[in-house]
């Protein structure tokens, strides 16, 4: 089938997968302990190839720039390349190319995560710089000014240049009034002009703990090699007594139905999406989560899904229809609906047939066999994330960022069994509030 | 030197013929309790017929929407009840096809993955919906300044051939595919010479060779695929400047590339690594980013089609700034014609191009895509542990003599979309 789904411009995962079950034979055997500083460590075995993922985590993300200043947990995550006394400029970025590694990092609303992905014979040396890189880091405005603009280019690349980006942003500006993940990850253009770098210093010592941290490492390794690792490199650094607190505004309750419109000469294909603030893993009662989980899947997770099934396939009034959940959020989140209107359908039209199918199915109920589906897929996400080691470090390091624990993770698809038709019924009824979401059209020039 | 280029990757794959005579090869591994299947059939866009650009895309996209007993919906329950990922592709030269199953579940996998490619039904109301979804997708992009810089560069860079079309077609084109087309197309391309079939996970080669032969035994023995000319890289020299109202120009380059088999290929692929390939420490990267702070993303590769062969590269900069950018880019050409890498470079490259390569197998996948890559390609399981040595084998005279034949006395194709300013169109 052909794939219209939106692009988001923050990370979330493409699959709400889950990468390890406990009652499966096949799970990993994962270990989790703290070193002695408080740094928080994972190790995920994966014998096949003798190449390790090594990432370090940081318990911060754009949620916890201070006012006015946003963009700058992204932008410090730039800077962290910029070296140290000991390993001056580009030292780190070249060993890990004459190594054969690869690298990046990337920053989301509650996390900012560096990884290598490298030989394991080279794990001990990648800890090690990566320790010196938490304590370490030298800034000087030589380096600072250019990589600003770079950030700046990043921008308009990615949204400036893209209606539906901006839209996007606009969207979640409108559904967040007080909370900060209505403010875009790489920040506001002008405020990002602002970012300096005592900025960025003041907000690396805040944040670049390591009791705020947790190292993950999946690969050819054993808990005992890590924790030898760990603890001659990490483990040097000095504790700072506790991790930094995130204490962000809160949202007021939420009333208003909201449309944000955006019209633009370049918009050729008008689309539609609608997001409603709804709990996150880490906020939600038991089992909620889940059920939103479930519910977008059945609601809009591809083509058997009944958006899909009744919006494009039957009634033609779309030629794509879906819907997510972004789970693993450290406070209340976001539930996705989104569709593109087929030729002469208008938006209105679109939006209301979109309220039908969810009246629709607050009033018939969960379809067993939509249910069996749902979970099937899911669970078997599960299996298939063991398969890619990389995929499984990044699933433990969002939800150990976001307020979950290991245990909640391995336990993660047993949750999502247990669900019943009622439990689904009960999310939807609750939390698809029109009241609670804001919906955005984009359309061709007015 | 590392493990794992010490130990024979190639001799992890089985090469297997099965009954019915098909070409397999398979890597077993029983570590994590899935299979991954990819192939590749010769063909793809360059195949859609006159005037209809978009048809192989189509044909591709239609697979999974109905085949044999069950319409589309009924199709996409099947794969979700066992949780099987199946999809289909189009690009120039090659349609594509991957599957991923749980062991408990090949049975039906393969069941399907043979009605997709045998049995699809191309439903009439089907074809509408894809043809729609397909239009919607060309209406989304039409102003994206990345899909109207490189619609622009393939048009001057091709004229009149296949590659000078977008692989899902125009607004025209697309409206203009009919069933019959699709069914010729299919007929043409799907068959047996010109398969590649690879798959990894947890399978013997016994069970793998019975159930393959179901899926694919019954394709034509030979297609009828019309013979595509070779083109060189037309219009060097021409800028032009797709008007724009945005504030970033994105700008895309290209040059001749190096074909695949070309005895100086590796040479240009370790040239190109250092001039703007995908690390941080590529002359690109360092001048146009990190130095300068114009772009947040520049890159060049190689890119080796059946009938062609390219170095290309892209960037975007801010509009007031893209005459900057430009300029700095073909000064990186010149000095990478006039002088080559530097040896300290060149060693560079060496370690990080040979050391990497570990990276591309690490998941059941990635190995599969790697597979049927290398298979396309002309190439047997054999490189998998000849590749690095071909690497190491690569001298700064080589490398030199290389950089000269891909940069000296070369002008740049190159397309711009948005409002960059002084900058005039040539040619």
């Amino acid at each position: 089938m052909l794939d219209l789904t939106p692009e988001t411009s923050s990370p979330r995962a493409d699959r709400p997968a889950s990468p390890a079950a406990q009652n499966n034979a096949a799970a990993p055997d994962i270990s989790h302990f703290h070193l002695d500083n408080g740094l928080e460590v994972v190790v995920i075995p994966d014998l096949r190839a003798p190449i390790v993922t090594h990432m370090i985590w940081y318990r911060n993300g754009s949620a916890d720039d201070p006012a006015g200043k946003s963009g700058i947990a992204h932008f410090l995550e730039h800077l962290m390349f910029k070296g140290t006394v000991k390993y001056p400029n580009s030292a780190f970025s070249d060993l890990v190319s004459e190594l054969g590694g690869q690298e990046n990092a990337f920053t989301s609303n509650d996390f900012t995560a560096y990884f290598q992905r490298i030989a394991k014979e080279h794990l001990g040396r990648m800890m090690e710089m990566e320790a010196d890189r938490m304590v370490n880091l030298v800034l000087s405005d030589e380096v600072v000014a250019p990589e600003r603009d770079v950030v700046l280019e990043e921008r308009r690349m990615r949204t400036d240049t893209d209606p539906s980006a901006e839209l996007g942003e606009a969207v979640q500006a409108a559904l967040f009034v007080r909370h900060p993940y209505g403010t875009p990850v790489i920040g506001w253009g002008h405020e990002i002009e602002g970012l300096n770098r005592d900025d960025a210093l003041a907000y690396y010592r805040r944040f670049y703990t390591p009791e705020n941290a947790i190292l993950i490492v999946a690969g050819d390794v054993t808990a005992q090699e890590v924790r030898q690792l760990a603890e001659a490199t990490y483990g040097q650094i000095a504790a700072r007594g506790e991790a930094p607190q995130r204490i962000r505004a809160k949202e007021p309750p939420s009333r208003a139905r909201r449309l944000v419109t955006l019209n633009d000469e370049k918009v050729e294909q008008p689309a539609h999406q609608r997001v409603y603030l709804v709990p996150s893993y880490a906020t939600a009662a038991a089992g909620e989560g889940e059920a939103l989980e479930v519910l977008a899947h059945i609601l809009g997770g591809g083509p058997t899904s009944l958006l899909y099934k009744t919006l494009v396939v039957d009634k033609k009034l779309a030629v794509a229809a879906g819907a997510y959940y972004w789970g693993q959020a450290l406070d209340d989140s976001r539930f996705f609906l989104y569709g593109m209107p087929a030729e002469d359908i208008s938006l209105d039209e679109l939006d209301e047939a979109m309220d039908d199918v969810i009246a629709d199915l607050l009033r018939s109920g969960i379809d067993a066999q939509d249910l069996a589906r749902a979970k099937t897929r899911l669970v078997a996400d599960a299996i298939y994330s063991q398969d890619n080691q990389t995929e499984m470090a990044r699933w433990y390091g969002m939800s150990l960022t976001t307020g979950m624990n290991v245990a909640d993770v391995q336990a993660w698809p047993e949750r999502i069994e247990a669900l019943n038709a009622q439990d689904i019924l009960n999310a939807a009824t609750k939390w698809l509030d029109r009241r609670r979401s804001v919906t955005g059209f984009l359309l061709p020039a007015a | 030197m590392a493990e794992s280029l010490k130990s024979s990757r190639a001799d992890t794959v089985q090469h297997i013929t099965t009954p019915g005579g098909l070409k397999v090869w398979l890597v077993e591994n029983y570590a994590v309790p899935l299979i991954a299947l990819n192939f590749a059939l010769v063909g793809g866009a360059a195949q859609d017929p006159a005037g209809k650009a978009g048809a192989a895309t189509m044909l591709a996209g239609l697979l999974d929407e109905g085949a044999g007993p069950y319409d589309a919906e009924a199709f996409h329950k099947e794969l979700d009840t066992y949780a099987i990922e199946m999809s289909f592709g189009a690009d120039h030269d090659h349609f594509s096809g991957r599957m991923r199953s749980l062991k408990k579940h090949i049975r039906p996998a393969f069941d399907l993955l043979r009605l997709a490619l045998n049995e699809a039904r191309l439903d009439a109301d089907t074809i509408e919906r894809v043809r729609s979804q397909l239009l919607a997708g060309i209406k989304r992009d039409a102003h994206d300044p990345h899909e109207l810089a490189s619609a622009a560069w393939r048009e001057l860079a091709f004229p009149g051939h296949p590659y000078s079309q977008a692989t899902h077609g125009t607004l025209d084109s697309v409206a203009a595919v009919t069933r019959e087309d699709l069914l010729a197309l299919h007929r043409q391309c799907f068959t047996r010479d010109g398969l590649h079939i690879a798959v990894v996970g947890a399978i013997d080669a016994q069970t793998l060779s019975a159930e393959l032969d179901q899926v694919f035994g019954s394709l034509p023995e030979r297609g009828h695929r019309l013979s595509i000319p070779a083109i060189e890289l037309h219009n060097l020299g021409t800028r032009k400047i797709i008007d724009l109202d945005i504030p970033q120009a994105t700008i895309q380059f290209g040059l001749p590339g190096i074909a695949r088999h070309d005895p100086d290929h590796v040479a240009g692929f370790v040239v190109n690594h250092i001039f703007g390939g995908g690390s941080f420490s590529a002359r690109l990267f360092k001048e146009v980013r990190e130095k300068r702070g114009l772009a947040y993303s520049i890159h060049s590769g190689l890119a080796t089609y059946e009938h062609t062969a390219l170095l290309m590269g892209s960037t975007s900069t801010k509009n007031e700034r893209a005459l900057e950018s430009l300029s700095v880019i073909e000064d990186e050409i010149a000095k990478m014609a006039a002088e080559g890498p530097t040896e300290d470079e060149l060693i560079q490259a060496k370690k990080y191009l040979t050391g990497s390569y570990a990276l591309r197998f690490d998941t059941s996948s990635k190995i599969a895509s790697q597979l049927v890559h290398l298979s396309t390609e002309g190439f047997t399981p054999a490189y998998l542990d000849e590749r690095n040595a071909l690497i190491e084998a690569v001298t700064l005279d080589d490398a030199r003599r290389v950089a000269r034949r891909l940069f000296a006395d070369k002008k740049l194709l190159v397309t711009i979309a948005g409002k960059p300013e002084n900058v005039a169109e040539q040619g």
